[in-house]
């Protein structure tokens, strides 16, 4: 096969006006034309149409064509619908090879010739490359019939919950003690006003007796290695210091616990709770922990034991230890959501040091029935306030601290006027930037909060301050431009609520080093394809939900949720994928046994055969990364596709 | 310096990263120099030094090799071997009488189109300033 004489097809792709006239495909298809071993070369409207690809395959029909060259878009957009064209015609799909002349010439430069002239270099090279191309064989391996979600917040218990209901074992993995995420937190939700227990309880509820989900709370991912279809994750459970099985949840323990003054991270600091701690009353599972770093027992050494005293089904194990278990799955889904801003270091806004700001966070929580306040809004000293601003954007669409748009808090900013209204009839001063409400039913939403007399003032907030203009108006003064009128407004408040923003995950970095994910310059995980693969990842098997994408609300979480489960299930149910072909292989007969390429290997691929006295590969692990091959002096090592000659040929038709 | 100079260079990139955000420098409409021909390659791990070498022998202008931050490697580790075959072959470069400053190694992320094209402007005016590649007006090797 390597010694048959190139016989080259060329296809220059006008993508409508996205490639011509800016680059003149005529003129490239001409120069096609005149090279070495090229014996038809043709531009075309749109190659990757049906008549495009028809193009191709009668060609390779009627011209008897052996090797392929598109020059079109990326390859990451089209290669696999070219090489599929080339299969259909009775080609190896391997002997093709694409010219990116749109991202990378029509595109990106300014002058038509030097496009052009760029666009043949690019397609000089493909032909010279694709005349080196073979092809190369692939294997079908079996999938396994599970999915590891990782977070279980709305995103992973939706993501969950829908693979579970396509019949597939899911491991679903949550730090916390308990799954439910933020949304377990909030009281309403936008712009229907739903109480968010209500439609989040049926769905933890569901997620803790599924019989196909496995709920691993208290856990952490450790580590993943494999490939689609066949991860294996170590996961870390955390020692509770209760016993799962014997625990009937009935929170005598809670009740007998001698240390109560812990700040409690499920009430945003706002109230306090004991050592032992189920985060809240709905938690799922019921069994609590023992937060080691405050009981008297694990951290003091002191003698208490008051919990395993009255416990009455003997469940309280102060022995435990941290364990890691290894699981197989077929695919993994990325559900580790987003972390609230904390406003502290934006000290104009008076976050810690005056007691009546709150974060949105937890206004959420003064607002929930099962809150501090059991769902009263009521200020530290007990009294309802008579005046309350919220401030949007805080931390959002800020240069110093999240330069995007978070998205949500518009929205929840409403609703929180909303609920003040309703709650308390005080007065409601909310301070926008812009007013963002796209969604459906958001703009509606909008119009009914005006209508209930909210003041929205468009303004950022300079500051909130303690100096008090009237005694007597209010215990906060917050400070502001209103841009619409161009006046400067002192307004005395007796509460002050700041929508904060959300950025990436507490951890997000090390999820994304070990899944392999990459991420913006915002921390939030990157997509496949931003439009077209908004829940893939250029990982094969490796999915993204929720939050940890960007930040989004909660019916565009469930939608990408399903959406990830979907894609995660369509791979399950296909039973089998194939190996990448593009993987390395040592030459027996030109390997000298230096054992070089084992050192290099990151997988662990490559062993010595100690009878030929060879380093060989182990196709099933090699992940194609080249490693050995450019380290291998005797040039013995080489990744498929992307062997010396290839690569060569391509630097040399470039620089000819 | 000759103003109409216009230089040749190779650019090894890596599929996961720097030629991802090339796509996205495109997708964006950003322009910048076109003297820059890509060489899309797997990881910059694969990056044999005889390829930088070829390129320059061959009568590029510069050569620019694109991969992952520091821990976003697909393959774990291969820009970080990338980096100290860079180096290495750097010095090797000096001996023969090639400006050091010919060969560049950046990490450029899938997210950061608009850094692609930045360090594509800047390469290329770092070798216009340069001028054209020793071996095509004397003898080197």
């Amino acid at each position: 096969m390597n010694r048959e004489i190139p016989r080259i097809g060329v296809y220059v792709c006008h993508c409508g006006m996205n490639i011509a006239p800016q680059v003149d495909v005529e003129q490239v298809a001409g120069f096609a034309g005149r090279l070495e071993h090229v014996v038809v070369a043709r531009d075309y409207k749109f190659m990757c149409s049906n008549p495009g690809q028809e193009l191709i395959e009668d060609d390779i029909k009627a011209h008897n064509l052996n090797r392929v060259v598109v020059a079109s878009c990326s390859p990451r957009m089209h290669e696999a619908t070219f090489r599929k064209a080339c299969q259909k015609a009775g080609l190896s799909p391997y002997n093709f090879q694409m010219a990116n002349i749109r991202e990378q010439a029509s595109w990106v430069t300014a002058d038509s010739g030097r496009a052009t002239a760029k666009a043949k270099d690019l397609v000089a090279a493909a032909v010279r490359r694709v005349a080196f191309h073979h092809p190369l064989q692939t294997r079908q391996v079996e999938v396994n019939k599970s999915v590891l979600v990782i977070g279980g917040g709305i995103a992973g218990i939706q993501a969950a919950i829908s693979a579970a209901d396509a019949g597939y074992k899911v491991y679903l993995v949550e730090r916390e003690p308990s799954i439910g995420g933020h949304m377990a937190k909030f009281d309403k939700t936008f712009p229907t006003l739903d109480c968010a227990a209500c439609i989040m309880t049926p769905k933890t509820v569901i997620a803790g007796q599924h019989e196909n989900i496995e709920l691993l709370t208290y856990c952490e991912v450790v580590g993943l290695e494999g490939f689609v279809g066949n991860y294996k994750a170590r996961i870390l459970k955390k020692p509770r210091y209760v016993d799962e099985d014997k625990c009937t949840g009935c929170g005598t323990c809670m009740e007998k616990c001698p240390t109560r003054k812990i700040p409690s991270g499920f009430e945003e600091n706002l109230t306090f709770r004991p050592a032992i701690y189920s985060p809240f009353p709905q938690a799922v599972p019921k069994t609590p922990v023992i937060d080691a770093d405050n009981c008297r027992l694990l951290a003091k050494n002191k003698r208490c034991g008051v919990c395993a005293k009255f416990c009455e089904a003997d469940a309280i194990d102060f022995n435990q230890e941290p364990r890691h278990l290894e699981i197989t799955v077929g695919a993994v889904i990325v559900a580790t959501g987003f972390s609230a801003f904390d406003p502290s270091p934006m000290v104009q806004y008076g976050y810690g040091l005056y007691p009546e700001v709150y974060t949105s966070l937890q206004f959420e929580r003064l607002n929930n029935a099962t809150g501090p306040t059991a769902g009263r809004i009521l200020m530290k000293d007990g009294r309802v306030p008579r005046k309350v601003a919220i401030i949007h954007c805080v931390g959002s669409r800020d240069k110093n601290h999240l330069p995007y748009c978070s998205r949500v808090c518009c929205m929840y900013s409403l609703k929180f006027s909303h609920l003040v209204r309703e709650k308390t009839g005080a007065e409601v001063w909310s301070f926008y930037i812009d007013m963002r409400s796209p969604g459906k039913l958001y703009e509606e939403f909008y119009n009914r909060v005006q209508a209930e007399g909210v003041h929205l003032v468009r303004g950022k907030v300079a500051m909130v301050t303690d100096i008090v203009d009237q005694p007597g108006s209010g215990n906060l003064t917050v400070v502001a431009e209103n841009t619409l009128t161009g006046r400067n407004l002192r307004l005395p408040v007796d509460m002050v609520i700041l929508s904060v923003g959300l950025q990436p995950a507490r951890g997000a970095e090390e999820v994304a080093r070990m899944t392999g994910i990459s991420t913006d310059g915002d921390g939030w995980f990157t997509e496949l394809h931003a439009k077209l693969a908004p829940v893939n990842t250029p990982t094969a098997g490796i999915f993204l939900a929720g939050c940890c994408q960007g930040p989004k609300d909660i019916p565009d979480t469930v939608a990408q949720a399903m959406a990830a489960a979907g894609q995660a299930t369509a791979l399950l149910a296909k039973g089998t994928v194939e190996t990448q072909a593009e993987i390395s292989s040592i030459d027996p007969d030109t390997c000298s046994g230096c054992r070089s390429c084992l050192e290099v290997c990151p997988y662990n691929a490559i062993y010595f055969d100690e009878g030929r006295r060879v380093a060989v590969v182990n196709d099933a692990l090699c992940q194609g990364c080249g490693s050995c091959a450019a380290t291998c002096p005797s040039s013995a090592a080489a990744v498929a596709q992307f062997n010396d000659r290839q690569v060569m040929a391509e630097i040399d038709a470039i620089l000819a | 310096m000759d103003a109409s100079f216009e230089p040749k260079i190779i650019a090894l990139v890596c599929n996961w990263c720097t030629y991802t955000a090339a796509d996205l420098a495109g997708t964006s409409r950003l322009k910048y120099p076109a003297n820059v021909r890509l060489v899309r390659l797997m990881c910059t791990g694969m990056i044999d030094v005889k390829y930088v070498i070829k390129a320059f022998l061959e009568g590029a202008d510069g050569v620019f090799i694109g991969g992952c931050h520091p821990g976003d490697c697909h393959y774990i580790n291969g820009n970080l071997k990338a980096r100290k075959r860079i180096r290495s072959v750097g010095s090797i470069l000096e001996n023969f009488g090639f400006d050091p400053g010919r060969l560049t190694l950046q990490w450029i992320g899938a997210s950061e189109g608009p850094e692609f094209a930045r360090h594509m402007t800047e390469f290329v005016d770092t070798i216009k300033k340069l001028g054209p590649n020793p071996i095509k007006t004397r003898m080197i090797l």
